[in-house]
């Protein structure tokens, strides 16, 4: 217990900065994947036909199989070594759930609701903004949880192809044997997606609250 | 080095590191199993312990793999077992219990009261119930579960490579380490080949076990 806390005390700069690096690498994949996500899922919630709706989530599902380590490595191929594969993967991973959930949301709005909507003479747009997209906050939120969670310990791998974050930490530990920098990139990575799955579900909840 | 050039001079350590991935991640799928479905069954009869059951089950969730295999190290290294297969396979274990707890519980929970009573109706006794009515239909459900837990293991079981478990990851660090994009690729193909594979077979599974009387109930338009 002593060495971990003397390794925290002689590397709390170094750690303090794989944090700030983590949560940007988290912060740029899901800025990119929260509007591609809610976007997609509202289109498709209104697509005419249920077969292709069924049949785009069924393959965005396949995807979703690809194990992350794989994905991250893919694209290497493609986009070489840093920051940028590492965002992209991330955010590839992240859109499906924030996609499924806004979809299913918009889908459970009351068709009365939206007839209603119609009647007060609000266009296609106003309605998507101003009724389904409200409605549709709990599960929206709910997806943006999920998504959340999953690219927190997804970019703790994203330190293999060069990007940073708190993966450096546990990689270190893991090829000195040095269980004290495991600690000190394992704990954080676990208090955030922890910390943000607790408060994205605390406003989810609040979101209930006001309706 | 062409691609068929690679598989030829390869065939046999991919096949392998297939079998070692493959055998990760029954025998943790074996375990989580066994283990996971009676702890369902019990969170559903004692609401407070499967609150406990999954409230633990979700925080493991949230610790990266990389991170619970790091920390699988010192710990089992008191007992000298601190890398390879061993440690990957309790991480794998831990993973998996999440999704086939909450499974078991949600199915056994969403069956309706109604029928339950119906089969009492019949006299059929506590354990007759639960054979007979409660597991059948709660059984997809269990089995979804457990192909949400195999495929998020084939993902969970690459990065056990970097413990000393072998299995396709280890393709995938080789590649890295040399800065060889093709092994890098092979190992990456084959990870999400396996994971695909392993998704539309317990997908069949899951469909073949659907009570008959159910899948047509589902199929109705509503």
């Amino acid at each position: 217990m002593s060495t971990f806390f003397a390794y925290i005390a002689d590397n709390a700069g170094a750690i303090g900065i794989a944090i700030a690096q983590h949560i940007g690498i988290v912060a740029a994949a899901l800025a990119v994947a929260v509007p591609i996500g809610i976007a997609s899922g509202i289109a498709l919630a209104h697509a005419r036909s249920r077969a292709a709706r069924t049949a785009v989530f069924y393959l965005l599902g396949l995807g979703q199989t690809i194990p992350s380590l794989a994905l991250l490595a893919l694209a290497v191929g493609l986009l070489g070594v840093g920051l940028l594969p590492a965002v992209v993967a991330l955010l590839l991973y992240a859109i499906l759930p924030i996609a499924r959930n806004a979809c299913t949301g918009v889908q459970a709005v009351p068709e009365a609701t939206r007839d209603a909507a119609r009647g007060l003479g609000m266009t296609n747009m106003q309605i998507i903004r101003r009724v389904e997209l409200p409605l549709a906050r709990p599960f929206i939120i709910a997806g943006l949880r999920t998504a959340t969670v999953v690219t927190i310990s997804s970019c703790a791998l994203a330190s293999l192809i060069g990007a940073g974050g708190l993966g450096d930490f546990i990689f270190i530990g893991i090829s000195l044997f040095k269980p004290e920098a495991m600690f000190a990139g394992a704990i954080p990575t676990a208090v955030l997606a922890l910390a943000a799955d607790w408060f994205l579900g605390r406003w989810a909840a609040r979101g209930h609250a006001v309706r | 080095m062409s691609v068929l050039q690679f598989l030829q001079e390869y065939d046999t350590s991919l096949l392998i590191a297939l079998a070692e991935h493959v055998r990760m991640i029954a025998i943790a799928l074996a375990i989580a199993t066994l283990a996971g479905v009676p702890l369902g069954v019990w969170g559903t009869r004692n609401s407070r312990a499967g609150g406990i059951v999954l409230a633990f089950a979700n925080v493991i969730q949230t610790i990266p793999s990389i991170a619970l295999f790091g920390l699988m190290i010192p710990v089992l290294a008191l007992v000298n077992r601190g890398i390879g297969t061993f440690p990957a396979i309790i991480a794998l274990v831990l993973y998996a219990l999440l999704p086939i707890v909450r499974n078991t519980m949600v199915s056994l929970l969403g069956i309706p009261h109604a029928t339950v009573d119906a089969a009492r109706g019949l006299g059929m006794t506590e354990g007759e119930i639960f054979r007979h009515v409660m597991l059948p239909l709660a059984l997809p459900g269990i089995v979804s579960g457990i192909r949400i837990a195999a495929t998020m293991s084939v993902g969970v079981a690459a990065v056990a490579a970097f413990i000393g478990a072998g299995g396709m990851g280890h393709f995938i660090l080789r590649g890295i380490q040399t800065t060889w994009p093709m092994m890098t690729i092979a190992g990456a193909v084959g990870n999400a080949l396996l994971a695909l594979i392993v998704e539309l077979l317990l997908e069949w599974v899951e469909r073949a076990l659907t009570p008959r009387g159910v899948r047509i109930a589902a199929e109705r338009p509503a």
